[in-house]
């Protein structure tokens, strides 16, 4: 039975406990609910849970552990001799789980019967077209050790399956039964409710955090593994940029950083007064109407997918400069060689930061209580006396922290310099010139046809951590600091 | 807007009167707060608001400053005059109105910046100081106006908001008075603070009705006796009485007056 199915069984297996144990623990008390200790429905919630969730638990650990066993059980069933002189046992493994899916699909199309699937050397010169009618298309013809393996596989395959199905569904039921016949009017079933909602809600958040320890501990060993193959010092000292795959790299990251953090340094020029000054126009000036209108655009303006601004740098802003500042432009200088540049891609970046920065402020300065505001107009001042001396300072830190946070993103984008900025790894002050960041270069590192022994592209792993501390520096600084501010009104 | 007939008949003296207001109305949205109040409030003197919680006293202590313009969904009607300028009109800059009629709040309100700057805030936005010596002067002066010199005169540059509630309170009276207003509008400046403290602070309100005409909200009925001259007792939004505070409190005219002072509603 396939996977789907037997999640079905088990849910249905749920839905029946639910109300059987619902009905079971009325009748336990004649439909007197008083004498129940919970509400009849945890009851059977009680017996859904029981019956649904070892057996999912069971099913999980299956389906993770099932693929190593059955890898394990083909290449047993390979020789090593039918393993191609020069070719990965992997490359070998795929073709085997290839054939073993072909023929699965083929039996489905009708294309092969099931008995002829079963002993599949029998047709092994007809099985690329027979592969063929059913959709299956084989990159050469099949091997007969291949072929072996692949019916060592779905033999396997089959027996786990039955011993799956049975499995699950004693468990399903051991679970329904244990938990149908703890129902007495004394059991405290909304207790044992409430765990497994804790127990729910501790997972979620388990995952969440596992997923991120995960994700770090895969970039930083494979920095480490980067590291192995070229010098730390080269890559972080390195003053110049110039991959190349036939060897001879000079793999130097300040090129990147300087790109990166010139171009984050004109966007937060851009954003940071205009934001700034929108969220004390918003929360300060503006009344309720505007108000309603301008905060759902500026959110729009964040909601715009950083590609799209990608391509307005590209095809608006980068030739409006050429247009100024370019070779027969407005000012007659020639700073601007082409359309990408740090100045591109950082004004571009800048407006996407600016709602960002105005919305955050926004919150930040609407803390401010408004008895600070009253006890500054009840002295005389006006409004921009009272914003400037009073509902600034009091929201300082909070705005540092939200400018922080706009330079992390500022410093993680990448659609935009892809675009805007340019490929050419320089080191130059001209915001004219083209640069490029490294989230770019993380970018062209690994398009195309990568492998992952070169330093070459393994240098992606060690960019993107130096970019990960980075971030995380940031976003640190800034929540300490939001942090601390929260605390001055509590 | 009254016109001229009504206001001269409802214009009972005119002589010695700060601020006259006739026909207030206040609207919350759709609350109507203050229902159709004439006050007089007279120069040199101490007038009192008392009545029940939430009868409109700050609402109505509010209109005398235009603070009721900072909240969005509150509406003024009616003829608010301070020296005889209608207030709410629109050659009135409400900004220089209160720079004149200062306001101390309900709940303290220091700004989270030192005490030093706190009292100085004033002062400094109005250009009262020409050198640092004028300015420090006028703070020691206010902080002692506030009853708070003392305590807090090795720590001018401690921040504001780390002072107990009482001294808080006492801070903003501080700030409130440095501005030199004409009009001193307190919003139950004594609620928070222990009996010398509000001794301390009475005397202020009594020295500061040699220059200035004082409003105080209080729900102590000992103390409006005590401080004021002139008593008005709120209810439900109406006026329901103004006049002599000795009067009122011994020989009020309206019953739900007598009996809000002998403690029977409130
Ligand atoms: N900002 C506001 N928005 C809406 N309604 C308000 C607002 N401020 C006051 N009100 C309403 O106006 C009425 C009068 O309130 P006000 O604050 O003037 O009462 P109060 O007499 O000062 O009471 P207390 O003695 O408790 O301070 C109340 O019904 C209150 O609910
Ligand atoms: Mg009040």
């Amino acid at each position: 039975m396939s996977v789907t199915f037997l999640l079905l069984i088990l849910v249905g297996l749920a839905v029946v406990g639910f109300f059987f144990g619902r009905a079971r623990a009325l009748s336990t008390v004649q439909g007197d609910t008083r004498r129940l200790h919970s509400l009849p429905q945890y009851y059977g919630a009680h017996v859904a849970i029981f019956a649904f969730v070892p057996a999912a638990i069971l099913l999980c650990l299956w389906l993770a552990i099932l693929p190593a066993i059955n890898g394990f059980l083909t290449q047993n069933a390979l020789d090593p001799s039918d393993i191609p002189e020069g070719r990965d046992v992997s490359l070998v493994m795929e073709e085997v789980k290839q054939v073993a899916a072909g023929l699965d699909k083929a039996v489905a199309a009708g294309t092969i019967t099931a008995q002829e699937a079963d002993q599949p050397e029998q047709i092994i010169d007809d099985l690329r077209a027979r592969f063929g009618a059913a959709g299956v298309a084989l990159g050469g013809d099949v091997r007969l050790s291949v072929l072996q393996a692949a019916t060592t596989l779905r033999d396997a395959r089959a027996t786990q399956r039955t011993v799956l199905t049975v499995l699950l569904i004693a468990t399903a039921l051991a679970g329904f039964v244990w938990a149908a016949r703890q129902i007495t009017p004394d059991h405290r079933a909304r207790t044992s409710v409430e765990f497994s909602i804790k127990v729910l809600l501790i997972a979620s958040a388990l995952v969440a955090i596992l997923t991120t320890v995960g994700i770090i501990l895969s970039l930083i060993f494979n920095t480490v593994e980067f590291f192995r193959m070229f010098p730390a010092a080269d890559f972080f000292f390195g003053m110049t940029w110039q991959p190349s795959f036939q060897g001879e790299s000079y793999l130097g990251i300040i090129p990147l950083l300087w790109g990166t953090l010139y171009i984050s340094l004109v966007a937060l020029i851009v954003a940071v007064p205009i934001g700034l000054f929108a969220a004390v126009y918003l929360s300060e000036y503006a009344g309720p109407r505007t108000r309603s209108v301008v905060k759902p655009l500026l959110e729009i303006l964040a909601g715009i997918p950083t590609i799209v601004y990608g391509l307005f740098a590209l095809l608006t802003v980068g030739p409006l400069l050429v247009d100024v500042f370019g070779k027969d432009g407005l000012l007659g200088v020639t700073w601007m060689g082409g359309g990408t540049s740090v100045m591109t891609a950082g004004l571009v970046m800048g407006i996407m930061l600016i709602p960002f920065v105005s919305s955050l402020s926004d919150d930040i300065i609407n803390a401010v209580p408004q008895s600070l505001r009253d006890g500054s107009y009840g002295l005389g001042a006006t409004r921009s006396e009272t914003i400037k001396t009073v509902i600034l300072p009091a929201a300082l830190p909070g705005i540092v922290g939200a400018i922080l946070l706009a330079a992390s993103r500022a410093v993680g984008e990448t659609m935009i310099v892809v675009l805007g900025a340019g490929a050419a790894a320089r080191l130059d002050l001209n915001p004219f010139e083209a640069m490029t960041t490294v989230t770019a270069k993380i970018v062209s590192q690994l398009t195309g046809d990568v492998s992952f022994d070169s330093p070459e592209a393994m240098v992606a792993f060690a960019l993107g951590m130096t970019l990960f501390v980075i971030t995380l520096g940031l976003n640190v600084l800034a929540l300490r600091i939001v942090r601390k501010y929260r605390e001055q009104y509590d | 807007m009254l016109d001229n007939t009504i206001y001269n008949e409802r214009l009972d003296t005119m002589n010695d009167v700060k601020i006259s207001a006739r026909g207030v109305n206040v609207f919350y949205a759709d609350t109507h707060a203050i229902k159709d109040v004439d006050v007089d409030i007279k120069d040199k003197m101490v007038t009192s608001f008392i009545g029940p919680s939430g009868c409109g006293k700050s609402t109505f202590l509010r209109c005398l400053n235009r603070m009721n313009d900072t909240i969005d969904i509150c509406r003024v009607t009616g003829d608010i005059r301070m020296d005889g300028q209608d207030i709410n009109a629109k050659e009135v800059d409400p900004v220089q109105l209160r720079a004149k009629v200062g306001m101390v709040f309900q709940k303290p309100n220091p700004f989270p910046k030192s005490i030093y700057d706190n009292v100085s805030y004033g002062p400094r936005i109005h250009g009262m100081a020409r050198t640092k010596a004028e300015m420090d002067e006028i703070v020691e002066k206010s902080l002692r106006r506030g009853a708070l010199w003392d305590e807090v005169k090795d720590r001018l540059h401690a921040p504001g908001t780390g002072l107990s509630g009482g001294q808080q309170q006492r801070l903003c009276i501080a700030r409130a008075v440095a501005t030199e207003p004409q009009v001193l509008l307190m919003d139950e400046p004594c609620s928070a603070l222990d009996p010398i403290a509000t001794a301390q602070i009475e005397e202020l309100i009594e020295e500061l009705r040699q220059n200035f005409s004082v409003v105080i909200v209080t729900h102590s009925m000992q103390q409006a006796a005590r401080v004021s001259q002139r008593t008005a007792f709120f209810h439900l939004g109406n006026l329901v009485e103004y006049g002599e505070t000795g009067q009122i409190f011994t020989n009020p005219t309206d019953s739900r007056t007598e009996s809000y002072i002998t403690g029977r509603i409130g």
